[in-house]
C-alpha cells in the first residue's frame, strides 16, 4: 500500500515502508563511470572488505572516452587494472551509461539501482528506483551490497492534454522545471502520470525521470505499462518475467496538474535550468554551437527528428553543429537508416558516442563569449568549457532548426514546411 | 574562528569545481581550483578554519564527490547553509565534511564576518556582530557517520547494519 516509491522499497525490504522511514536496501546494481569510479576504488580499498557480489557491479567509460588527455588515460588505466584484479566483467564503453544500462537489460520494473551519476534517476521511466550517489557510497555498496535511503514523500505531477505538433517531452519537462524551480522537489520522489505521459513512447517518457534531477528529486518514477514492457522486450536485452509495480492507495504530499495543450517550444536560458522561457522570447539569439546528444536527448528518435529538419539543408556557416549518438546501438541504426549521411551532407560533425560536449572535457568545448544551444539537461556556468560561455537548452527539433538558421529558431518553421510533403527521411 | 565566505542560493557543483578539473582525486589538488570561476580570490587567501556560508539548495547538480572534497581540501572547517541538495548532503557526510543547516545564520552572516562554530553542539557565533545561532540537529544515523569521520571510517569498525541499530 502506498506510492510507487513506497511500493518499490516495501518489496525490497520485505515489509511495509512509509515516507520518512530510513531503510537499508539490497541494491540490484551499482553503476559508476570513468569520472566517479576512481574515488569509489579509493573508498573501497580503505574499507578493506571484499566485494560482496561482483554481479551487482557495472562500470562504464562514457564521460571522457577515449581519454582526451594523459590524466584521464591514467585514471582509466587504474580502473581497468582494478576490474582485472577484482574480476569485474560487466564493463561497457559503447555509449552513455544510462542508455547502455537500459539497452543491456539492467533496468527493469521494481529494481533498485544506485549510480555514481546524478542522472541515475533516468531508470524511473521503467518503474525502477534509480538515484545518484557519490563515489564513496558506490565503494560502500561494492563491499556491502547495500545502501541507506530515507523513504521520500511523493509529489504527483499529472500531465494531461495533447501537445501541439513541434512540441516535445523536452519542452514539457523544461516547462515543469521553470514552474517548480531547481529545488522544487528536493529529497522528493516525483511520480509522472496522466493521459499525456501514458500516450508517450519510451524515448519521450525517459526525459521526465532523467530531468527530475534538475528539480532536486531523489527519483522520478512512472508506472510500467504495456508500452514499457513492449519496449523492454523489443529494444533491450531484458526478457522478463517483469515485476508489476503500481501505486496502491497512495498518499501524495502534493499533486500538480499540468495541461500541455497550450505549451509551446520552451528554452532554458543561461545560466539556470529553471530560467525557462517560451522559445519565441529568445528567438533570433545568435548561436555558435549546436549540440544534439546526451542521456536526455541522444536517442534514435531524437536524431530522427533532427534529420527530418536537416535533410537537404545546410547548417549555418559559423554554427558548428555536433551530433553525438548516445550509444553504438543508436549510431548503428542512424547509419543504416541514412541519418548520419543527412547530418554529414548538412555540415554537421558526428561526435564519439558517450557524454561528449555535455561534460566539458572533450567533444566540443565552448570558448569565452560563445553561446550554445543544446539538448542537454543542465546549463550551469562553465559546464561546457569557458565560464564566459552561455548555454541554452531545448528539444532536438529546436536545436536542428537553430543550427540551420544560426540563431534560436522555432522548429515548427521547418516542420510545417514538410507537412503535406513527406515526413519520411 | 574563521572568516566567512558567502555564496548564493543554488550553488551548483560546477561552480564549486568545474568538471574539467575533476581528473584527480587528491584533495589538495582539487582544492587549487575550488570556486575558481565564481570566487577566484578564495583559493588565494582561504585559511584553515574558514567557514563556507551558502543559501538554499547548496551543492545542486552533479553527483561528483570532488565538490565536497575540494572544499574540505581547501581547509574550510564546515559549511553553513539554509538547505542542501540531496547528493551533496550525503557526500559531505560520507567524506567527513561537517555541514550545518541554519537559515537564520545564513541571513545574518555577510562575507568576511568572523564566525565561530562549535561542531559538537551546532552553535554558531558571529563574532563580528555578536549574534548567536543554533543549527538543526542531524538525524541519529547521520550523526554516527559524521562522528566516525565519514562512512569509510565507520565501516572499518562496524557493519553497515549498525547504522540503523
Amino acid at each position: 500500500m502506498g506510492t510507487l516509491i513506497e511500493e518499490i522499497f516495501a518489496r525490497k525490504a520485505g515489509r511495509p515502508v512509509h515516507a520518512g522511514e530510513i531503510v537499508l536496501l539490497d541494491v540490484d546494481h551499482i553503476m559508476s563511470h570513468d569520472n566517479t569510479t576512481p574515488l569509489a576504488i579509493k573508498a573501497f580499498r580503505e574499507i578493506g572488505k571484499p566485494i560482496m557480489d561482483k554481479n551487482k557491479i557495472v562500470i562504464h567509460f562514457d564521460h571522457a572516452y577515449p581519454a582526451p588527455n594523459v590524466m584521464a588515460a591514467e585514471a582509466q588505466k587504474k580502473i581497468v587494472d582494478f576490474m582485472k584484479e577484482q574480476e569485474i566483467t560487466q564493463f561497457y564503453h559503447q555509449g552513455i551509461c544510462h542508455q547502455v544500462l537500459i539497452e543491456e537489460g539492467y533496468i527493469q520494473p521494481g529494481r533498485v539501482l544506485i549510480g555514481g551519476d546524478s542522472h541515475s534517476n533516468t531508470y524511473g521511466a521503467f518503474g525502477a528506483f534509480g538515484t545518484g550517489l557519490g563515489s564513496t557510497e558506490i565503494g560502500v555498496a561494492w563491499a556491502t551490497g547495500k545502501a541507506w535511503f530515507r523513504t521520500p514523500e511523493t509529489i504527483l505531477i499529472n500531465i494531461n492534454g495533447q501537445a501541439k505538433p513541434g512540441v516535445f517531452a523536452k519542452d514539457v519537462m523544461l516547462y515543469i522545471a521553470g514552474m517548480l524551480g531547481m529545488d522544487g522537489a528536493t529529497y522528493k520522489s516525483v511520480e509522472f502520470d496522466g493521459s499525456y505521459i501514458n500516450a508517450l513512447p519510451m524515448h519521450e517518457r525517459i526525459i521526465f525521470p532523467n530531468m527530475s534531477t534538475e528539480i532536486g528529486a531523489k527519483c522520478g518514477l512512472m508506472t510500467p505499462d504495456e508500452t514499457t514492457i513492449q519496449f523492454l522486450k523489443t529494444e533491450t536485452k531484458a526478457r522478463g518475467p517483469f515485476t508489476i509495480i503500481k501505486a496502491v492507495n497512495p498518499k501524495y504530499e502534493k499533486v500538480i496538474e499540468i495541461d500541455v495543450t497550450d505549451i509551446g517550444p520552451q528554452v532554458a536560458c543561461h545560466p539556470d535550468v529553471d530560467h525557462v522561457r517560451p522559445l519565441e522570447q529568445v528567438e533570433g539569439l545568435s548561436i555558435d554551437e549546436v549540440f544534439i546528444g546526451t542521456c536526455t536527448n541522444g536517442r534514435y528518435e531524437d536524431l530522427e527528428i533532427a534529420a527530418q529538419i536537416l535533410k537537404g539543408q545546410k547548417v549555418s556557416a559559423f554554427t558548428r553543429t555536433i551530433i553525438t549518438p548516445a550509444s553504438v546501438q543508436i549510431y548503428d541504426k542512424a547509419m543504416k537508416n541514412g541519418l548520419i549521411q543527412i547530418f554529414h551532407d548538412a555540415g554537421c560533425t558526428i561526435g564519439v558516442v558517450g557524454c561528449g560536449a555535455c561534460i566539458g572535457r572533450h567533444g566540443g568545448l565552448l570558448g569565452p563569449g560563445e553561446r550554445a544551444f543544446t539538448t542537454m539537461n543542465r546549463n550551469f556556468i562553465g559546464r561546457m568549457g569557458s565560464a564566459e560561455a552561455e548555454i541554452y537548452l531545448g528539444s532536438p527539433a529546436a536545436a536542428a532548426a537553430t543550427a540551420i538558421a544560426g540563431k534560436i529558431t522555432d522548429p515548427r518553421n521547418y516542420l510545417e514546411v514538410r507537412h503535406g510533403k513527406s515526413m519520411e527521411i | 574562528m574563521g572568516k566567512a565566505w558567502k555564496f548564493e542560493d543554488n550553488l551548483n557543483t560546477d561552480e564549486i569545481i568545474p568538471a574539467r578539473y575533476n581528473i584527480t582525486i587528491i584533495p589538495q589538488e582539487l582544492a587549487k581550483n575550488v570556486f575558481c570561476e565564481i570566487k577566484p580570490e578564495y583559493v588565494k587567501t582561504v585559511q584553515p578554519g574558514d567557514v563556507i556560508v551558502g543559501g538554499q539548495n547548496f551543492g545542486c547538480g552533479s553527483s561528483r564527490e570532488h565538490a565536497p572534497i575540494a572544499i574540505k581540501g581547501s581547509g574550510a572547517k564546515c559549511i553553513i547553509a539554509s538547505s542542501y541538495a540531496r547528493i551533496f548532503f550525503r557526500n559531505a557526510i560520507n567524506i567527513g565534511l561537517p555541514i550545518l543547516e541554519c537559515p537564520e545564520a545564513v541571513v545574518d552572516i555577510t562575507e568576511g564576518d568572523d564566525v565561530d562554530v562549535d561542531l559538537a553542539s551546532g552553535q554558531i557565533m558571529n563574532r563580528t556582530n555578536g549574534n548567536q545561532y543554533q543549527a538543526c540537529a542531524l538525524p541519529d544515523f547521520v550523526l554516527k557517520i559524521a562522528e566516525a569521520g565519514g562512512i569509510v571510517n565507520f565501516l572499518k569498525e562496524h557493519e553497515i547494519q549498525d547504522l540503523l541499530a
